[in-house]
This record gives C-alpha cells, structure tokens and sequence, in this order.
C-alpha cells in the first residue's frame, strides 16, 4: 500500500465510523438523550459557539501551560537523573511511587491550596505530563553506548560535554516521543481539573450541560477536546520528524 | 627513536574488588613502547588486553605501580589520545564529515578555535583525512548509510583527526568479514607509515597482530601477564600477500602455541 492509500484508508475508515453511528442511531430510533447522532452534534457546536470558544480557549490555556512547566521540570529531571547512576537509582522509587498516585485524586488537594479556578488546572496538567518525560529522558541519556562515553573520556572530555555533544541529542528521539504522550496526557489533566473544580473550561461545560440533559452539548465538548488534542498531537509529531530524523531512518531514504 | 621509553609501565597491576572477592585482572607488569612504534597485544579473551589501553588511556587506574609516559608519571599533564573500538559508535545525528571532526570540539588546543575554524581549516583537515581512506564522497552522508568497513574507517579518522601522541585500537576490526579487515590493515597500515603515530592494538586475530605490529606482546589467561614478546621485522610497506608466504605463517603458527599452551604453563609456574 503507497503512503497515498494508506491516508486514504485511514480517512474512509473515521468517515464510515460517523457514517455508522449515525445510521445506526436513525434505523435504532436512539433518543438524543442517551447518543445523539453525527449531525445533532454539529448542529449543537453550531448553535452554542459562542458559547463554547472562551471555555475551549480556557481548556487551551491551561493545559499548555501546565504542559510547558511540565515539560521544563520533566526535561531538566531527567537530565539530572539520566547523567548520574546513583541519581537514577536514588530517584527512581520516588518518582514511580509519586506516578503510581492517580492524578484525579490530587485535585482537591489543589483546590484546598489555591481555590476552585485555573490554577489547579494548570498544576494537574503539570503533574500528569511530568513523569513520561522524566522516563524517557533519563533513558535516553542514561543508554549512552559503553563504547562511545569511553571514546569521549579519552579525549578527556567533561561530564557536561558527553551530556550536550552525546546524552541531549541521543535522548531527543525519546524526549519527542514522550511529548506527544505527555500533551495528550496534560488534556486528561485540566479536564480533569475543570470538571471537578472549577466555573470555566470544557470541562465544566461538560458537567454543566449534562445537568441541563443537553446531551449534545456534552458530545459537541467532547469533539472540541478530541479535535484540540489531534490538532497538538500532530504539531509535536511534526516537530519530532524534523528534529529526529535521524532516528527515523526509513523515512528519509 | 627520540625518546626510548615513550609508554612505559613499572609493576602496573589491576586488581578488581578487595579483601576475598578480589580478582587479579592483570599480574605487575613491566613493558616499554617507543615512540612511533606499532606494538600488538594478542592473548585469549579476559587476559587484560583492554585494561591495558584503559590504562594507558587515564579511564582506568592501575591498582599498583607507576605508567610513564615521556618521562613523567600518567595523570601529571593530559596525554592526547585516540581511541576506536569494535564498534564504531559514530553518532547518528551528523554527517561523517561532523563525526569525524568531534575531537576537535572537544580537545584542546583546537577547542579554543573551534567556532572560527570549524568551516576552514577543520573541515579541509577532516576531508583530507576522509580522502585519505577514501571516504571523502561520503563526508555528507549519514553514518548508518555507510558499510561496517566504511564505518570503521570514519572510526579510525575520528581517533586520528586531532593528531593524538597514542592511538589506541581496542579489535577495532572484529566485527568485519576477512576482505573487508584486509582492507583495513593496508588502510591503517598507510596511516601509519605516513603519520608515524605510536599505536597499540589490542586484538584476538594473530594475523592482525602479525601484520600490522613491530612487535607482539603475548598474553596468558587471566590472571593476564605477559609470556612473550615477537618482534616482527617484515619490509614495509608490507603487502598482503606477506600473510600467505611462510616466515608470516611460522610465526602466527608459534604465537597460536604460546597461547593454547599458555594454562599449563601457568600451573608450572605455580607448582
């Protein structure tokens, strides 16, 4: 199958899926109440647009936000703990103990700290995006061949050197990889966030609908965090081709 | 021969571990390298071959005895080396060309003036290496696009571009199939006689050491010693076809004997 076909297919198939569940929606008699079809959902996003953008815009906000301490903190842990084998191991039951925690449960803990808003937000797409970044950098820079550190501290190379000419730029195939991960992942978390505490965001625009059993209201949130989350999933992807080519071998050729 | 005693080791022995776990990796060991000399060390794996580069090269410290290098003692002022293992490790994100030329990043004094020289001078210092082992139409590929052979030969330009006082091979051609390692020897052999650099070449293939080396030092099992040193005295440049005429078998014939019989020895010595 050519590249051509391959996006082909992969189109047909979610048209056919929206097909089929409107179908079978129609031919089942299913009342909105319970699944609204395809085109009651457009036609619920349409209707309450305006409604719905300074919610999505809030949503947008914060888990960018918390996405970029995230990744700030999670980049320069896994800095720290990749380059040092007694840091690796030190650290690592801490930091598996502190991700085993599911993150929902923090968030009163937040809103205890700092009020029902944007900030718990923010910190739970923080929180939620740190942990994948950590593994998967620290794993990068901590696989550095044997052989190749050795070739480096012949030359008397510094620590600081084997990190920035060898352990960064090996462990950014992982780095981009964990990132596209860790954006889906700060999504769950202002969510999350917006649902449990908060007046502003789709979250709470979810919960608010569903209340008032506008069921495709609930659905049309749903579609602007699926299309919101695609939309920044895609710019990390390109961003990891461009940058990590290398790693990616089959492609260039 | 300037200076006679170029490497030397007094009593050098590594010993890992302490008290009952202790394990001599390599017994005290006494040996001189020339400047410009190409020595071998050859022996069954674990005899300690690679300690002594690691040694040589400051990764390592001798748990006993002194290393000399040009009269003062190892660790006293840096020591420039190269070094290339079995694999090649070229990293996979620069070309060849910008492989090669990262030890000029990294050891001085061509750090100081790698910023400006890096599009100039290095690159033609790099690119006449590369067109040296006939890589130079290579320089803007990437390295997994290369063969293992063309790989080793970026590997051994990387371990020479900064003009190192050692070049230290650790079987640098292990992985390669017989032809393609052939070619190697009369690449490195080339580099050798040209630039008159002092190596040591740790390897397991006695026609390797036999080829490329002035002299041979012979290793037991570990605990590693050293049994004996071959001088080897054919012409160079020496053709590949010295390895299939019999003076060139003789030897790698005596040198198999020495090391398959190498255990036995050791029980007499310890009776």
């Amino acid at each position: 199958m050519t590249d051509r076909q391959q996006k082909l297919a992969s189109a047909a198939l979610i048209v056919s899926v929206f097909v089929l569940w409107e179908v079978i929606c129609l031919l089942a008699g299913i009342s909105e109440l319970v699944l609204p079809r395809p085109t009651q959902i457009v036609s619920a996003f349409l209707q309450f647009a305006h409604a719905i953008w300074p919610h999505a815009w809030q949503t947008l906000y914060t888990t960018l936000v918390g996405f970029s301490f995230g990744v700030l903190i999670g980049l320069s842990l896994g800095v720290l703990i990749g380059s040092s084998k007694l840091a690796y191991n030190t650290a690592y039951p801490l930091l598996v103990g502190i991700s085993s925690i599911p993150k929902v449960a923090v968030v009163p803990i937040f809103v205890l700290w700092f009020g029902a808003g944007t900030v718990p937000a923010i910190l739970t797409a923080m929180i939620i995006c740190i942990f994948p970044i950590v593994v998967n950098v620290s794993t990068g820079i901590a696989t550095v061949e044997p052989e190749l550190e050795d070739v480096m501290r012949s030359l008397k190379a510094s620590k600081w050197e084997i990190l920035w000419n060898v352990g960064l730029p090996r462990s950014l195939p992982y780095f981009f990889a964990s990132l596209k991960v860790a954006i889906t992942l700060s999504f769950v978390g202002s969510v999350i966030a917006e649902t449990v505490a908060s007046n502003k965001g789709v979250g709470n625009m979810m919960l608010i609908a569903s209340s008032q059993f506008n069921v495709p209201l609930v659905f049309s949130g749903l579609m602007v965090l699926a299309a919101m989350g695609v939309s920044l999933y895609a710019i990390f992807a390109f961003l990891e081709r461009r940058m990590t080519g290398w790693a990616m071998r089959k492609d260039l050729t | 021969m300037s200076q006679p005693d170029f490497v030397s080791f007094e009593g050098v022995g590594v010993t890992y571990g302490s008290g009952k776990d202790a394990t001599e990796a390599l017994c005290p060991t006494d040996l001189t390298i020339a400047k410009g000399d190409f020595v071998a060390f050859v022996g069954p794996s674990g005899c300690g071959k690679s300690t002594i580069l690691k040694l040589v090269s400051e990764l390592m410290k001798p748990s006993q005895g002194h290393i000399f290098f040009g009269g003062r003692e190892l660790g006293a002022k840096p020591v420039r080396v190269g070094m290339a293992f079995q694999s090649a490790s070229l990293l996979p994100w620069m070309t060849v060309r910008d492989n090669v030329m990262l030890p000029l990043k990294i050891v001085e004094p061509f750090k100081a003036s790698f910023r400006a020289k890096r599009q100039g001078e290095y690159r033609a210092r790099v690119d006449a290496l590369l067109d040296q082992v006939g890589l130079l139409e290579f320089a803007d590929k990437s390295p997994w696009q290369l063969s293992g052979g063309m790989m080793q030969r970026a590997n051994l330009c990387r371990a020479l571009v900064h003009d190192p006082d050692l070049l230290l091979l650790d079987e640098p051609f292990g992985a390669l199939d017989q032809f393609t390692r052939e070619e190697l020897w009369q690449t490195l052999q080339a580099l050798w006689i040209e630039r008159k650099s002092t190596v040591l070449l740790v390897t397991h293939d006695l026609r390797e050491a036999a080829y490329l080396a002035n002299r041979i030092y012979v290793m037991s099992a570990r605990p590693g010693r050293i049994l004996d040193t071959c001088p080897v005295n054919f012409a160079r440049p020496r053709p590949i076809e010295v390895t299939f005429e019999a003076p060139f078998v003789q030897l790698t014939q005596e040198l198999r004997r020495q090391i398959v019989h190498a255990p036995a020895r050791n029980k007499a010595d310890a009776a």
